[in-house]
């Protein structure tokens, strides 16, 4: 069972703002799609390695080389909030 | 349909411009009461289409899917144009390059109509979690497209498209397929860069085609698989023409059935699968029952290892870099975590409004198993659980060449029939998300129709042989 103080606690970490209603809702969902998920608490899984993704790849490199984008100005109009050129966001200190 | 399309426009029966208009009228015919589409691109679709007919008027070959129109799923990015995934949080977003797959399809010369609806960042299984509104299935409209790529699906089914793109999850593309009445395939995880797709769960996500027939879904293929530096899990090259294996002839082929599966079918659906399986066998494919142990838990470890990821992966929709930004005024009564207060409701705001109900409970779901003290608990053990599967379908396909299953337990469900039990929702995904989770090829296609509904059947295939699955599923088709 996941309570409404935890939903709340987990909305905090995830940063996501809830309303009253929903944090009772998401109590309410959450305990039981997590209740469905335990049945896998029933598998034995010692001696079993995990697998991250399925074509086992690990570590795969490049060269760390500079690409220059060519639309940069494409990137700057994506910008929520704009000043001389540069990003604008809240400060962080 | 795309070889004969292919050739009314080498023999100038019609121009691809005009091609292009055809499904331009067909969209503003249909498409305000099916909303398959989120934005159009004409401009640019109408370039491209002069394009592939200047070099027709000048006698130059063309290729297979020059001139051909279809549609892009919202989340993969098509330089210039809009890109919401769906969600309200990307409602100002316009993509400043191209993604892999969207780059070799120009280059390929074919002509891109607009972006399709989706449930929102991929998650859903009815189109019904878009932050746009909901797309209607073209075949009953007070039926669901399926999801999350019901756009593509209800665009290609409704004659808006000639091919799609979707993105597959944990059946996002063949399970809109299947409730459309098209062809629906999710290559091999790896063969197929995701380079310009929204991530959603990076372990499990694949782009690939939905259209009218299986030669179609191949012919797209060829033209968006192969290694892509920008792709780190990008891992074989393919150059292959997928086209040059559908002989129809599958003679030695083994099929197994997992009899699990079949059991709790309704009468509809179980005769459905039986006339599949009569079919093959009378094509000379030799049907034999296999187990798959572990399977059972797909559904339970996909619905860990996606929140997880997903959560990850949709951290950056944060208000800062671009999308929308919002605080809204309110003082929340969340504690700052030494972070200044103004940049913590910013966040907090941005995602509470930009973000839909789903999408707060995937994140809020992987955020809790990933938490501290919850790690072992669930990611890893689903992770090892993922383990067992594979062994499963290793073991299998020492029997087998394709694994025959249905695509979903039934027909398309009426729309607001499950929107308020996730859990039932997320059930309609049963027979589709294994194939991600072990990471195999799969293709829905076109069955016997239940109650008049469209109906599909899945061949799951071996890893890296997306070529002996849809000579399979090409065999069927050409037969039936």
């Amino acid at each position: 069972m996941i309570s409404k103080k935890e939903v709340r606690h987990i909305a905090n970490l995830a940063r996501i703002g809830l309303g009253e209603k929903e944090a009772e809702k998401y109590s309410k969902d959450l305990s039981s799609i997590l209740n469905w998920i335990n049945e896998l608490k029933e598998v034995d899984v010692s001696d079993v390695e995990p697998t991250a993704h399925i074509t086992g790849l690990e570590n795969a490199v490049r060269q760390d080389k500079i690409r220059e984008f060519d639309d940069k100005e494409a990137l700057k109009k994506l910008f929520p909030e704009e000043k001389d050129g540069y990003n604008k966001v809240k400060s962080v200190l | 349909m795309i070889r004969e399309l292919h050739k009314k426009l080498t023999s100038g029966e019609i121009t691809s411009v005009k091609l292009t208009e055809r499904y331009f009228d067909v969209i503003k015919k249909k498409d305000k009461e099916i909303f398959a589409y989120l934005s159009l691109t004409e401009e640019s679709a109408r370039e491209q289409a002069k394009k592939a007919d200047a070099k027709i008027a000048c006698k130059e070959k063309i290729g297979i899917l020059e001139g051909i129109p279809g549609a892009i799923k919202d989340n993969i990015l098509v330089r210039g144009a809009g890109m919401t995934a769906a969600s309200k949080i990307l409602d100002n977003y316009i993509a400043p390059d191209d993604a892999t797959v969207i780059r070799k399809l120009k280059e390929a010369g074919a002509v891109i109509l607009g972006k399709t609806n989706m449930d929102e960042f991929a998650c859903g299984s009815s189109t019904e979690n878009s932050g746009y509104g909901p797309t209607k299935n073209p075949c009953d409209l007070e039926r669901v497209p399926g999801g999350s790529s019901g756009g593509s699906a209800a665009a290609v089914a409704s004659g808006e498209a000639v091919w799609a793109l979707g993105t597959d999850t944990g059946g996002s593309i063949r399970q809109p397929a299947a409730f459309c009445g098209v062809v629906g395939l999710k290559p091999t995880y790896g063969l197929v860069s995701r380079y310009g797709a929204v991530a959603m769960g990076s372990s499990l996500d694949q782009i690939g085609p939905l259209t009218k027939t299986v030669e179609d879904a191949a012919i797209v293929l060829s033209a968006i698989a192969g290694e892509d530096q920008k792709d780190a899990t990008s891992v074989r090259s393919s150059g292959k023409d997928y086209t040059n294996f559908l002989t129809g002839r599958i003679n030695d082929l083994r099929i197994g059935i997992v009899e699990d599966y079949l059991k709790d079918l309704s009468e509809g659906a179980k005769k459905s699968m039986d006339e599949v399986i009569e079919q093959y066998e009378k094509l000379g494919a030799e049907v034999k029952k296999v187990e798959l142990p572990n399977a059972k838990y797909s559904l339970p470890v996909y619905y860990i290892i996606m929140p997880c990821e997903l959560s990850s992966n949709l951290a950056r929709y944060d208000g800062l870099k671009y999308g929308i930004r919002i605080n809204d005024e309110l003082d929340s009564d969340y504690n700052t975590n030494c972070l200044p207060k103004n940049l913590l409701e910013t966040y907090l705001d941005t995602r509470k409004y930009g973000l839909g109900a789903e999408i707060k409970r995937r994140i809020m779901l992987g955020t809790y198993a990933l938490s501290s003290g919850y790690y072992e608990a669930y990611y890893l053990r689903a992770q090892k659980v993922r383990t067992l599967i594979k062994k499963d379908f290793e073991k299998v396909f020492e029997k087998v060449d394709l694994i025959l299953t249905p695509t979903a337990p039934t027909p398309a469900f009426k729309l607001g029939e499950k929107t308020q039990n996730p859990l039932e929702m997320y059930l309609a995904d049963i027979f589709t998300v294994t194939a991600n989770i072990v990471g195999v090829p799969a293709i829905s296609v076109p069955g016997p129709e239940v109650f008049g509904l469209p109906f599909g059947f899945q061949l799951m295939g071996k890893w890296f042989n997306e070529e002996n699955l849809l000579n399979a599923a090409h065999a069927y088709e050409i037969n039936k």
